[in-house]
């Protein structure tokens, strides 16, 4: 192959995607030719990078030049300057908060140099839609060495051994859950990847199945060997992901052609195969019953789980179910050993698999945060460190008020607790949980009483209604909150909810009912004081409460920098804003929708929210 | 009954090997075929695949993907993860109200635009994120919506 | 499509390696020219395509070939940096073919730096 100089990691995640990178890549091309570089650059479509926010990414190697904000325009004058005249552009590097000289190597920027690689490790480094590409950087070598070189049992020990715990949120310790569904009797059983896992704000799995969709298929054949008598493995997608399903697809493909998945693989008598189903739009199937029921072409309804999936699951087989980001830390954990993985992370795990949480995590930081993007760090760097180093702080030089993890199941962790190590129990002991990972962060104008509200009409949405519980609890909670935000809350009301979730939690069926208070209780041991304020004063601090704001014209403001302009007036949907031009403009706050457009459209500021 | 329907539901079902166990897979093609799920194919599916009408109803109630009413030619969803609410998605979506004249869930009488609250999409890094047809938008603001639309228009 | 065999897993490896290890920016030597105006115009795309030729013809994997910009000192153009990763860089300045071919017998394969053909050795910090 062609020796070339430069290659162009263009990052071709969901979030570039739509930011048009599949056309950059095109004009690159085209600009490469146009200077006869052909043989010498270039261009190679990624897998989400993981620096969202900052789209679209590219990064030039091997020097390892970092662009970001790329427009189909700019592209011309960065091929002529980049590769013809060999001077980095300064304009479309990352320049970080509150400074102004840009860094022009990714691994300076705080964003990627602050994050150690497992789950993620190829990201970014190749091309998701070449199997090729993987095993050049070392892929499906694990699976060559469990096959010919450790039994079963040889690889189940090591996977206990390393205390690997699902990343999908219970952080139930991987290695148990394998260990017991070898054990119970059959001969048909089944693994399974949960893909389906859709925590609002986090997109992890998203970007692991679409930057490195065979470390999943090779981890999942490593556990079929494993558990033995597995032939056949599910991935199930969530349908909101048509870009992973895609790659998803493709890869199974290139790994059925080339003989890694299906009969004798590698020439021993190991065979297996998977299928991949797509979800249809229903968050509680990314619980593991319902997630089977659904792949049995059934409404997605969980079951009390008396007898675990591991004894009777998919089929009424034994059935092991793991989520993208566990499957994907299987091969590094067989290539470079457990006691590898063991070395990163909290606690102990040679005696009790709950000892401690290990090796890394993936994050996905959302929210109000500067730098947007999934990042991997080791489990027990403090919460301070992700939103302040790897994020970057608060955006727009706000206050930072809060960290919500772990989802619809998770909770809100306050400022006061920021330099809290993130692991599994130390999250579960504030009362909110790992979840598969999100973290949207929140600032001094987001109302944790609307946060909660936000939350509850979450579940009660996705609530699939087969017990009391959580049909009808979550429903009287989302009533209650929605009072208190009206402003027809009452003091009474903050101990009826707590009394209401701590019910719905003892009673519901399956883990979303149980876990779906939890933003609430977290929030009213956190921000009492800010539910009070709604309750007793009517009023909301952070100015989020629609019902309990006002809205009004700064005259000064409105007369002396705007000049009377009356863009307000000609924007308000419900004809409630009166003056003549060039003079100053009133709200009639009868007439007042408090649809808060007049804020949006003002470029004066004279618009007073209180 | 119409052959063409009979005919595609044939088809689908046969991709899937007849099998009941793949009914939500074959939903799923009926659904990006018609952008809904018209009775008349479900009636046609049901014989094909052996599943009952009533729990092809079932399931199409259960899960989100699926609508038993036509949606307009351009669906619009806007975002409804917590990264998109937390910037604003709930303003983005009356926003959208205003334009359109019709309420979240709604198809426009000329069919259109349907809007739509959709779940976390996983483009958190470009919050609030709207959708419409298979472009994604983002970060939407109130006082783009207008322009946004306009590219639309005419399609 | 045929059957993989675990051998053949290395030898896509083996074939795919050059362009990772550029990608990964770690290879045992990297070697960049300089590709500035007056470097252009001195020759060195020429230069450049006779590594790129020797490189070819040694079929190594571990050599990381790139351009950078120009080096500052226009009138000893063109220019090349070659690196062996853990040696401080070389400059060699007047390049013409015959010496890149010394050049990359004698130091990129084997090491030991052509001193008559060198400007200096080390480089500037960068920042």
């Amino acid at each position: 192959m062609k020796p070339y100089t430069i290659q162009l990691m263009i990052c071709a995640g969901t979030g570039c995607v739509s930011n048009q990178s599949f056309e950059i890549k095109e004009v690159l091309e085209k600009e490469i030719k146009k200077h006869n570089l052909q043989n010498e650059a270039m261009v190679v479509t990624t897998g989400c990078n993981g620096f969202c926010g900052a789209g679209p990414i590219m990064v030039v190697q091997p020097d390892g030049i970092f662009y970001q904000y790329l427009k189909v325009t700019d592209i011309p004058y960065l091929v002529e300057e980049h590769l013809v005249k060999g001077r980095p552009v300064k304009k479309f590097m990352y320049v970080p908060p509150k400074e102004e000289i840009p860094i022009p190597r990714m691994n300076k920027i705080p964003f990627f140099s602050g994050q150690t690689l497992v789950a993620l490790r190829n990201r970014g480094m190749i091309d998701p839609e070449f199997i090729e590409d993987y095993i050049a950087r070392g892929g499906y070598r694990a699976l060559a060495k469990v096959l010919t070189t450790m039994s079963p049992d040889e690889v189940l020990k090591e996977i206990k051994k390393s205390g690997l715990r699902g990343r999908g949120g219970g952080g139930f310790p991987t290695g148990v859950k394998w260990e017991t569904c070898k054990k119970i009797p059959g001969d048909r059983k089944f693994v399974i990847c949960n893909a389906d896992e859709g925590d609002p704000g986090a997109f992890m799995d998203r970007s692991i199945i679409e930057g490195d969709p065979h470390s999943v298929i090779e981890g999942m054949i490593i556990g079929a060997y494993a558990i033995e008598n597995v032939r056949e493995g599910y991935i199930y997608v969530r349908m909101e992901y048509p870009l992973a399903i895609k790659r998803f697809n493709i890869a199974v493909q290139q790994a059925k052609d080339n003989g890694l998945l299906g009969d004798n693989i590698f020439d021993t008598n190991f065979c297996f195969d998977i299928k991949v189903r797509r979800g249809a739009g229903a968050f509680v199937c990314g619980e593991s019953t319902a997630l089977m029921a659904s792949i049995m072409g059934n409404p997605g309804e969980p079951r009390a789980k008396y007898i675990h999936t591991v004894e009777k699951g998919l089929y009424d087989c034994p059935t092991c179910l793991n989520n993208v980001e566990t499957w994907a830390n299987i091969p590094q954990i067989v290539l470079k050993g457990a006691d590898w993985f063991t070395g990163i992370g909290t606690g102990d795990v040679t005696h009790d698999p709950w000892g401690g949480s290990k090796g890394t995590k993936v994050f996905s930081l959302a929210g109000k945060v500067n730098n947007t993007g999934l990042v991997e760090v080791p489990m027990g760097i403090t919460l301070r460190e992700i939103v302040f180093n790897v994020g970057g702080g608060i955006r727009d030089g706000k206050r930072f008020k809060a960290v919500q993890t772990g989802g619809p199941s998770g909770g809100f962790i306050p400022e006061s607790l920021v330099d809290l190590p993130v692991d599994y129990d130390e999250l579960t002991k504030v009362g909110s949980m790992m979840g598969s990972g999100g973290m949207v962060v929140l600032d001094e104008n987001n109302c944790m009483v609307d946060m909660a509200k936000f939350f509850l009409r979450f579940t009660q949405d996705e609530s699939c209604g087969k017990c009391v519980p959580c049909r009808e609890g979550t429903k009287r909670m989302y009533d209650i909150l929605y009072r208190i935000t009206k402003g027809e809350g009452k003091e009474e009301d903050l101990d009826l909810l707590e009394e209401l979730s701590n019910m719905i939690v003892e009673s519901s069926l399956c883990a979303l009912g149980g876990s779906a208070p939890n933003p609430v209780l977290t929030s009213l041991k956190y921000f009492r004081e800010e539910y009070l304020t709604h309750v007793r004063d009517k009023k909301c601090p952070a100015k989020v409460c629609r019902e309990l704001l006002t809205f009004s014209i700064d005259p000064e403001k409105c007369l002396e920098n705007g000049h009377g302009c009356g863009v307000c007036e000609k924007n308000c949907p419900d004809g409630a804003i009166y003056g003549e031009k060039k003079n100053v403009h009133f709200i009639d706050s009868m007439k007042c929708g408090k649809c808060g457009v007049c804020f949006d459209v003002c470029k004066f500021g004279a618009i007073t929210v209180e | 009954m119409s052959s063409e329907t009979q005919n595609k539901a044939k088809e689908i079902s046969e991709k899937w090997d007849n099998n009941p166990e793949n009914i939500i897979e074959m939903m799923h093609d009926i659904q990006d075929e018609y952008k809904y799920l018209p009775r008349e194919v479900i009636e046609s599916l049901s014989n094909e695949s052996n599943v009952p009408v009533s729990k092809i109803l079932n399931i199409a109630t259960f899960y989100n993907a699926f609508s038993l009413k036509p949606k307009g030619k351009h669906k619009i969803c806007v975002c409804m993860g917590t990264p998109c609410h937390t910037l604003g998605a709930a303003r983005v979506a009356e926003a959208l109200e205003r334009e359109l004249k019709i309420k979240m869930g709604e198809t426009t009488p000329d069919l259109k635009y349907s809007l739509e609250e959709t779940r976390c999409l996983s483009a958190c890094g470009l919050a609030p994120v709207v959708v419409i047809g298979e472009d994604l938008y983002g970060p939407a603001t109130v006082p783009n919506i207008p322009k946004l639309l306009k590219k639309y228009e005419k399609k | 499509m045929a059957k993989l065999k675990i051998e053949d897993l290395e030898k896509i490896t083996e074939e795919f390696k050059r362009k990772m290890t550029l990608r990964e920016g770690a290879g045992r030597v990297k070697i960049t020219v300089h590709l500035g105006t007056c470097g252009i115009a001195a020759g060195a795309r020429k230069i450049m395509n006779s590594f790129m030729e020797e490189i070819e013809k040694s079929k190594a994997t571990d050599i990381i070939m790139t351009t950078s910009g120009c080096a500052g000192l226009c009138s000893r153009e063109p220019m090349a940096t070659v690196e062996v990763i853990g040696n401080a860089p070389i400059k060699y300045v007047d390049l013409t073919i015959d010496k890149v071919k010394i050049i990359f017998d004698k130091h990129v394969m084997k090491g030991a730096f052509v001193q008559e053909y060198a400007l200096s050795v080390g480089s500037e910090k960068i920042q």
